[in-house]
Order: C-alpha cells, then sequence, then structure tokens
C-alpha cells in the first residue's frame, strides 16, 4: 500500500451532479483521494456533504459524472460491492448491532471481509480467528477491555470508537467519516482525535465534519463545499486565510 | 474513564472454542428436554401420536424462529411451506414410494426451493409489504390446493398409505411402523434432532450472526459489504425447507393431508407458539408447542370454543405483558437466583466463554 | 351481458369492502398500527343489526345506523385501552396482538350466536329486482352501489375538504410535524378509530348479503381487507376505493370466468401488483 505514495489517486472523483427535482443538491464535484490523504470537508448545512457521502457509497445513483476506485469506475456497482473493494464508511448517528457485544459487531464485519459470513455449520476455527482479528481493531483503539460488553451498555464515546474500528476492520483504502465527533460531549472529544492519530498511514480518509477544530486539527488539506459545488480546496491555512470562505462560511458557522 | 481503558495493556484474549469441543459440565441442560423426550417414549403409553404431533409442532416452530426470530422476516404464511412439504410427502406416498425418508427428503427439497424461489421475489420489500406478500404467497398456494382435486383431493383431503418401514435399505428388514405410532415418534424424534442441530449451529455461525444482524439494522450490515438480500433469501429458503419436513412429517404421521395445513390460521397459531415460548431462543420452540399443544388437548376437549379463546387469550397476554415468553419467564426466575453474582462478575479470559455462550442463548 | 354483470357484481362487492376497510386504511396510515382486528368490528356490525332486526323488529336502516354506532363506541374503547400500548411497539407485536384479537372475537361470537352463518333478514323492498329497461336487476346489489356511492362522496369532503381531514391528512404525512402544530393527535386517533370502526360495523351490516355473517368472519376476510389497505396505499383514501372497486371487479371477474382458478388470479395479481408498487397504487405523501 505504502508503496504507491503519490502518483494515482485511490478515490476520483469527476463532475459529479445529482438533482432532486428541480432541486441540485450536487453540481459537478470533482476531487481526487491520494493513498494517505487527509482530507476535510467542510461547509454549512444543506450544502451537500451527506449527499456526497452517499453518491460516493452507492446508496444513491448520481444523473451524472463518475467516480472511480483504484483507476476503476464503481458507477453502477451496489453499496455492499464498494466496500469490498475497499471503500468504506463509517455513519454519524450509531447503526451498530445494540444487542451484540462489541467484540461480535467487530468480528462479523471481518468475516464478512474474509467470506466467511456464509459459513454455516463448520465455522469453529474461522469464526475464532475473527474473534481474534477484532480483538486486536479493540486492543488497537484501547476499547479491548469491554469487548464482551453489549453495545447498548457502553458509553456513547466507545460506540463511536466501535464505529471507527468496524470500519478499519473492513481494510479500507478509502476511508469516509462522517462526522465522527457527533454527539460527544466536548470534554470527551479527545477520544476521537485519539482515534483518528491512530488510522493506518496508508488509508486515503475524507472526514466531513462540523467541528472546525477537529478538522483543522486533522485535515492536511480541506475542500469547502457550498450549495452542492466546491467552493474552494487548499491546505488549512490557505483555507483559514481566503476571503470568499470566511464570507461564506466560517461567518455563518458561527449560528451553527 | 476511556483515559484508563486506553492505558491498560490490552487483555489476553483466547476466543471461545465452539461445536463439540466447547462442550462443558454446565451445559449440561441441554440433556433435560431430550431426556424428557426419550423418557416421554418409553413411558407415555398411548400418547405417542399426540406426542409426535407436538414435535412436529417444535419442528415447525423451530422454522420459524429462524426465519422470523433470528431474520426479522415477518411473516403470516409460513403454513405454504407446511403445507406443500405435507402435500408433497404425500403425494410421493401415493403415486411413488412409500419410503419415508424418500418422501420426507422431497417434501423438504421442494419447500426450500419454493421458499427461495418466493423469497427472492418477495426479500426486496419491507415492512407491511412484505407481510402482505407472505398473506398473498399463502392465499395463492391454499387455492392450488383447493382447486387441484386430481393431485390434492381439494377439500376432501389426501389420504397417505402406510409409510414402509423404517431404512429398510440393502436387504435389511426396517423398522415397522407400528399402529400405536412408538416407531413414528421416536422417527419424528431423531429427524428434529438433525434440524435442531443444524438450527443451533446456523445461529451460532457467521451466516446466523450476519442474519441476526440484519434484523437489528439493515443499514449497518450494507455498510459492512453484506449481501442482504441474498442472505435473506438462502436463511428463508432454509426455513421453508425446515418447515416442509414438518409438514412431510404430519403427512407420514396422520396419513391425511388436509386444506387445513395451509391455512392462514395454522400460520398464526405457529406465530403463537414462537412468541409463546420466546424468540430467538431454539428451545422456546419446544416450550411454546408443548404448553400450547397441550393447552389445545385440554381446552378442545373442555370446548372447542374455549379453544380460541385460550389461544387469543394467551397472544394477546404474551405480547403485552410477557415479552420473551417462557423462557424469559424462565430467564426471570433462574435470574432471581443467580443473577446478581453474573451482574457483578467482571469478565476476565475465562468468562470469555461464559458471555459468549450467553450472547447466543439469552438473547 | 355479462361483462354488464360483472361490473355491477363486481363494483356492488367492492363498495362492501370500500366501507369495511377504509376506517382500516386511514388508521394504519395514521397510527402505524398493522390492525388486523378491523375484520371484527365489521363482524359485530353484521351481528349486532340482525339482532336487532330479529329480536326488537329494528327496520334495516336504523339497524346498519345503531350497529354502526356500537362498534364506533367500542372501537373507542378499544384504542384506548389495547390499542395506544401498542404505538410503540414493533409491528410483530402489534400483528400478533390483533391476531390474538381475531381469535378472541370468533370465539367470543360462537359462544354467543352460534358456529352456523346467520340467515339474511333483509327487507322486502330489497329482495325483488329492478328493471333497468334493458335487463333486471338485485335491488340489494343497486343499494349497495348506491349507499357506498354516497358515503365515499361524504367521506370525500370529510377527509379532502374539512378541517378535521386537513388535520387528519397532515397527520398521516407527519405525525410529529402535527404535533409540533399543536393538533391533538391523540384526540385525532381516538376519533379516527371511532369513525374508522363506525364504518366497519355499517359495511359488516349492510354488506352481509354479500359477506355473509359468521364467527370465522375476521378471520377469513382479513387478508381480503388487508389487500385493499395495501394495493391502494397505507393512509389514501382514494387509493383504498379504487382498490375496493378493483379487488371486488377482479375477483367476480375471476369467479365467474375462470371458476376452475377460484381466488387464485385475485390472489396472483395483488401478489403482481404489490412486488410492483410496494407503496400501493397512490400512496399518500409521507409513503413515497
Amino acid at each position: 500500500m505504502s508503496v504507491a505514495t503519490g502518483e494515482k489517486p485511490v478515490l476520483s472523483v469527476r463532475s459529479l451532479c445529482k438533482n432532486f427535482g428541480a432541486l441540485a443538491v450536487t453540481q459537478s464535484v470533482s476531487l481526487d483521494l491520494y493513498p494517505g490523504a487527509r482530507l476535510g470537508l467542510i461547509g454549512p448545512n444543506g450544502a451537500g456533504k451527506t449527499t456526497l457521502v452517499n453518491l460516493l457509497t452507492g446508496m444513491l445513483a448520481p444523473n451524472s459524472g463518475d467516480i472511480s476506485l483504484n483507476g476503476e469506475s464503481i458507477n453502477g456497482i451496489r453499496p455492499e460491492q464498494r466496500v469490498k473493494k475497499g471503500l468504506v464508511r463509517t455513519h454519524q448517528i450509531n447503526t451498530l448491532l445494540m444487542e451484540h457485544t462489541m467484540r461480535d459487531n467487530v468480528a462479523i464485519a471481518v468475516a464478512e471481509r474474509r467470506g466467511f459470513a456464509w459459513r454455516t455449520l463448520r465455522y469453529g476455527p474461522q469464526w475464532r480467528a475473527c474473534l481474534e482479528e477484532a480483538h486486536t481493531y479493540l486492543s488497537g483503539l484501547g476499547v479491548a477491555a469491554a469487548g464482551d460488553r453489549r453495545v447498548s451498555e457502553l458509553p456513547y464515546g466507545q460506540q463511536r470508537l466501535l464505529e471507527i474500528a468496524i470500519a478499519l476492520s473492513l481494510k479500507p483504502k478509502v476511508l469516509l467519516l462522517d462526522e465522527p465527533g457527533a454527539g460527544i460531549p466536548s470534554t470527551d472529544s479527545h477520544i476521537i482525535d485519539e482515534a483518528l492519530e491512530k488510522l493506518p498511514a496508508e488509508i486515503a480518509i475524507l472526514l466531513i465534519e462540523h467541528d472546525m477544530d477537529l478538522v483543522f486539527r486533522f485535515a492536511r488539506d480541506i475542500t469547502v463545499m457550498v450549495q452542492g459545488a466546491v467552493l474552494i480546496s487548499g491546505t488549512p491555512a490557505e483555507i483559514a486565510k481566503n476571503p470568499e470562505v470566511r464570507a461564506v462560511y466560517l461567518g455563518r458557522s458561527q449560528q451553527v | 474513564m476511556s483515559d484508563q481503558t486506553a492505558t491498560k495493556p490490552a487483555l489476553d484474549f483466547t476466543p471461545p472454542r465452539s461445536g463439540l469441543a466447547a462442550l462443558q459440565l454446565r451445559d449440561a441442560w441441554h440433556l433435560l428436554p431430550w431426556g424428557i423426550a426419550i423418557a416421554f417414549y418409553f413411558y407415555a403409553d398411548g400418547f405417542h401420536s399426540f406426542g409426535t404431533n407436538v414435535l412436529i409442532m417444535v419442528l415447525f416452530t423451530l422454522s420459524l424462529d429462524l426465519a422470523l426470530g433470528y431474520a426479522g422476516i415477518i411473516t403470516l404464511g409460513h403454513a405454504a411451506f407446511f403445507g406443500i412439504g405435507a402435500y408433497t410427502a404425500g403425494v410421493v406416498a401415493v403415486h411413488m414410494t412409500t419410503d419415508p425418508i424418500a418422501g420426507l427428503i422431497l417434501a423438504t427439497i421442494l419447500a426450500g426451493i419454493l421458499g427461495v424461489l418466493t423469497g427472492m421475489l418477495i426479500l426486496h420489500t419491507q415492512g407491511v409489504a412484505m407481510f402482505m406478500l407472505t398473506l398473498a404467497i399463502a392465499s395463492m398456494f391454499y387455492e392450488v390446493a383447493n382447486q387441484w382435486r386430481s393431485v390434492t383431493g381439494g377439500d376432501d383431503g389426501l389420504t397417505v398409505p402406510r409409510s414402509a418401514p423404517l431404512l429398510a435399505y440393502f436387504g435389511f428388514a426396517g423398522f415397522r411402523f407400528d399402529f400405536r405410532g412408538m416407531t413414528g415418534y421416536l422417527y419424528t424424534l431423531s429427524v428434529v434432532f438433525v434440524w435442531f442441530v443444524i438450527a443451533w449451529r446456523i445461529v451460532k455461525s457467521p451466516f446466523g450472526r450476519s442474519l441476526d444482524g440484519i434484523r437489528q439494522n439493515p443499514r449497518r450490515m450494507r455498510a459492512i459489504g453484506t449481501p442482504v438480500w441474498w442472505r435473506l433469501v438462502a436463511m428463508y429458503g432454509i426455513s421453508a425447507a425446515m418447515a416442509g419436513t414438518a409438514g412431510g412429517l404430519q403427512a407420514q404421521a396422520t396419513r391425511l393431508v388436509g386444506l387445513t395445513s395451509l391455512e392462514l390460521q395454522l400460520s398464526g397459531i405457529v406465530a403463537v407458539m414462537l412468541v409463546l415460548g420466546g424468540e430467538r431462543r431454539l428451545y422456546g420452540a419446544f416450550l411454546g408447542a408443548v404448553f400450547f399443544m397441550a393447552v389445545q388437548d385440554w381446552a378442545a376437549a373442555v370446548n372447542p370454543v374455549y379453544w380460541m379463546f385460550v389461544i387469543g387469550g394467551l397472544l394477546m397476554a404474551v405480547v403485552l405483558f410477557l415479552e420473551g415468553g417462557l423462557m424469559g419467564l424462565l430467564d426471570k426466575i433462574f435470574g432471581m437466583f443467580a443473577g446478581k453474582r453474573v451482574e457483578n462478575a467482571q469478565p476476565s479470559s475465562n468468562e470469555v466463554k461464559a458471555g459468549e455462550v450467553k450472547t447466543g442463548d439469552a438473547k | 351481458m355479462l361483462l354488464f354483470t360483472i361490473l355491477l357484481d363486481g363494483i356492488a362487492y367492492g363498495m362492501v369492502l370500500f366501507l369495511i376497510s377504509v376506517g382500516l386504511t386511514v388508521t394504519m396510515g395514521l397510527m402505524r398500527v398493522v390492525n388486523l382486528a378491523h375484520g371484527s368490528f365489521a363482524m359485530l356490525g353484521g351481528y349486532l343489526s340482525s339482532v336487532m332486526i330479529r329480536h326488537y323488529g329494528v327496520p334495516f336502516i336504523w339497524s346498519t345506523l345503531g350497529a354502526a354506532i356500537v362498534c364506533g363506541l367500542i372501537g373507542g374503547l378499544a384504542e384506548l385501552t389495547i390499542y395506544r400500548p401498542l404505538y410503540r411497539k414493533g409491528d410483530l407485536a402489534q400483528v400478533l396482538l390483533t391476531f390474538g384479537m381475531i381469535f378472541v372475537s370468533i370465539a367470543a361470537m360462537t359462544l354467543l350466536f352460534g358456529p352456523t352463518p346467520v340467515a339474511e333478514s333483509m327487507p322486502k323492498w330489497l329482495e325483488g329486482q329492478i328493471d333497468l329497461g334493458f335487463r333486471t336487476y338485485p335491488s340489494y346489489r343497486l343499494f349497495l352501489i348506491g349507499v357506498g356511492t354516497l358515503l365515499a362522496i361524504v367521506l370525500y369532503f370529510i377527509i379532502e375538504r374539512s378541517l378535521f381531514g386537513a388535520r387528519l391528512r397532515a397527520a398521516v404525512d407527519d405525525p410529529g410535524m402535527a404535533r409540533a402544530l399543536g393538533i391533538n393527535v391523540n384526540l385525532l386517533f381516538t376519533l379516527t378509530f371511532i369513525g374508522g370502526c363506525a364504518l366497519a360495523g355499517f359495511g359488516g351490516a349492510i354488506g352481509a348479503g354479500i359477506l355473509p355473517i359468521e364467527p370465522f368472519y375476521a378471520l377469513k376476510y382479513l387478508v381480503l381487507f388487508l389487500v385493499v389497505v395495501v394495493i391502494g396505499g397505507l393512509g389514501s383514501f382514494r387509493g383504498s376505493l379504487a382498490a375496493a372497486l378493483s379487488v371486488g371487479i377482479l375477483d367476480t371477474a375471476g369467479k365467474y370466468l375462470v371458476p376452475q382458478l377460484g381466488s387464485f388470479l385475485l390472489w396472483f395479481i395483488v401478489f403482481g401488483l404489490l412486488l410492483w408498487r410496494p407503496n400501493g397504487l397512490l400512496p399518500p405523501k409521507s409513503a413515497t
């Protein structure tokens, strides 16, 4: 993975458009994600960030434009197959399996990635391997001690970490983090910061986030979206200085 | 809080073993239901055909537990597969062979195939639409059986010849099906046991766990790359096959297949048995079916009308007051004695297995 | 001539289905409750009306209205006591509990009125045939078509034109928003339930000549009522009218033209329709 630094983008989006009736929610968006990228995607409410995520993951079909993963077009490929190809997302709100234990949540994902999930009658060694692997992801994020607890019993911060652990267990090439810090009280926000720092360097990450501080700490590049279109891209320093961004976005973010 | 967990060294973790290797003394309670079933054979003179019917309902309920309990497919048309199995076994016995196992296998396969085919059509939909589709399918099957008199006998029903001796292969004389139904009881019990082991393995398997996940949150499962539809179709097919076996057993045991085996009422009754026993518990199917059949037997003897009151009332009471059914009630009772100890115990590497068994059993 | 018979018979049948199901579609759309026991209210209406006619000599029309009122009151009571705790529970709990209610109603009616169907008790003026000029047609069926049309128009004005209807539709489309707008949703639920059950009771009473009243009524016609609701689209008034008439005509046509298939044709078409349009033919805004 780390060999491929630089040259070819792992995720490439070209002139992506999506309309809901007369409303253009995504207007000719293009962006490239290189291996190891840390791209922050920001924009005021209604800028079309969530729609973009849904287009990338295949939950929505674009009206026009092209998305390619590792140089291969993935238009028209079903969401679950995109996951298999290494395009993984986390969710803004919890979609965890609340009745399962933390470790089972990850192990189910591992089984899915390794292709064991169709195993019905003979599965002992495979499932044990999945549990072991799940344990390593949980310890990587420092939550292995709670591995046997049901997700519904866990504090919210740990549930957010579990969401990330599951995404990592799918061995993504591209990881879309959709507001990983949403709903966490500010006193605990360091939990997410620490988790993000530990993410493997070679994964290309697109971070969609409302919390400006988090984005500016984490991202090496930032893309600003306004009304479904890309306003500007640049380094955090450039973005912070840009008068247009200040006018359109930072000015309004006080109210957000 | 999380700082402390983060700095703690990672626990040693040995994943629990599964299958026979995982059996311990504390799993000995599994012997209880099967022990009772075997004891019934020796001591319940004159009740063997009743016992056989109960076992058949156990198997049918178990099949619904897989589809409805674990996979979350809300269906009120499961009698369709039971009826298909019953008619297949009946028709095979009339026209092809009276070998019981051949009839049963064909009943299972045909019901399974129809389960997969109808599942492929309806499992794209959700909620009320899917529920209605299961009803529509059951109604279609019912009409076919009702109108196709040359094969099914219509509303007169289909009389099934007595099965040939069991396992009469390679010159072996086999076991004859006696009039008291003792051989039939053991035969049914063996089939139920085989399916139970399969069901047990399935719900503990990665496949079963992924379906449990789909029931809880299909979105999450899609996000980890699960082909949700295919997986549901597979489980629905397995469940339909199991229901087909139950129907086939009934055709062979009662030697009469009627339209009642396809009726909406039967789909309702099996749902009652499931929620009464407790969903997602496997043994809930045993408790629910045994309890229901016993009550039915008693109430119908007093007055058939009371029986309707009893099932209706039971169903309402379970939904309103007894979530988790009888198995849930047992949990609470045992929980009063053992609960405190388990709750306070910290998970350690030794108790991982205990916790693992719990997630499967005590949901 | 056969087509004409099929059409009229089908419409008369469809009108009965409409009267019984329209209450169900509104309550299922509004409260998101899968209510399988709705047919029990229709059955109750049929029994009440026949008791009033036979034992107390109440005229037919008044007996059906009386049955409607009693069914409405009992329905309101049931909403407050049995259905309300169900709103928070899942689909499965709702399906099972209301299915249990069907069994209880079967047992209750068998105990009270015996297991056999109730003999029709039509007044004299509905027994004969009416001369339509080119042929004669049973007056009972024409009466059903007339009453059904009349009630459909009245319901149209109540649901689509009145303030009550506007609130009702708002609550169907978005219960949360309706609550935020200060609509008393709980009261709305109860009133709607009363109305729906009253209509079911009326439909059961007036339609007894087509759907005979017997203890197993609620179970026997359960799927038929649900089909009207689901094909029409949950909560859609116009949808349920269209679906009821289509189901009535289709089932009648099937039984006249290909009797050897029985109801198979109907179920087959229903099956196809549901696959094609899972939200029904004319779903309200919220479902699309």
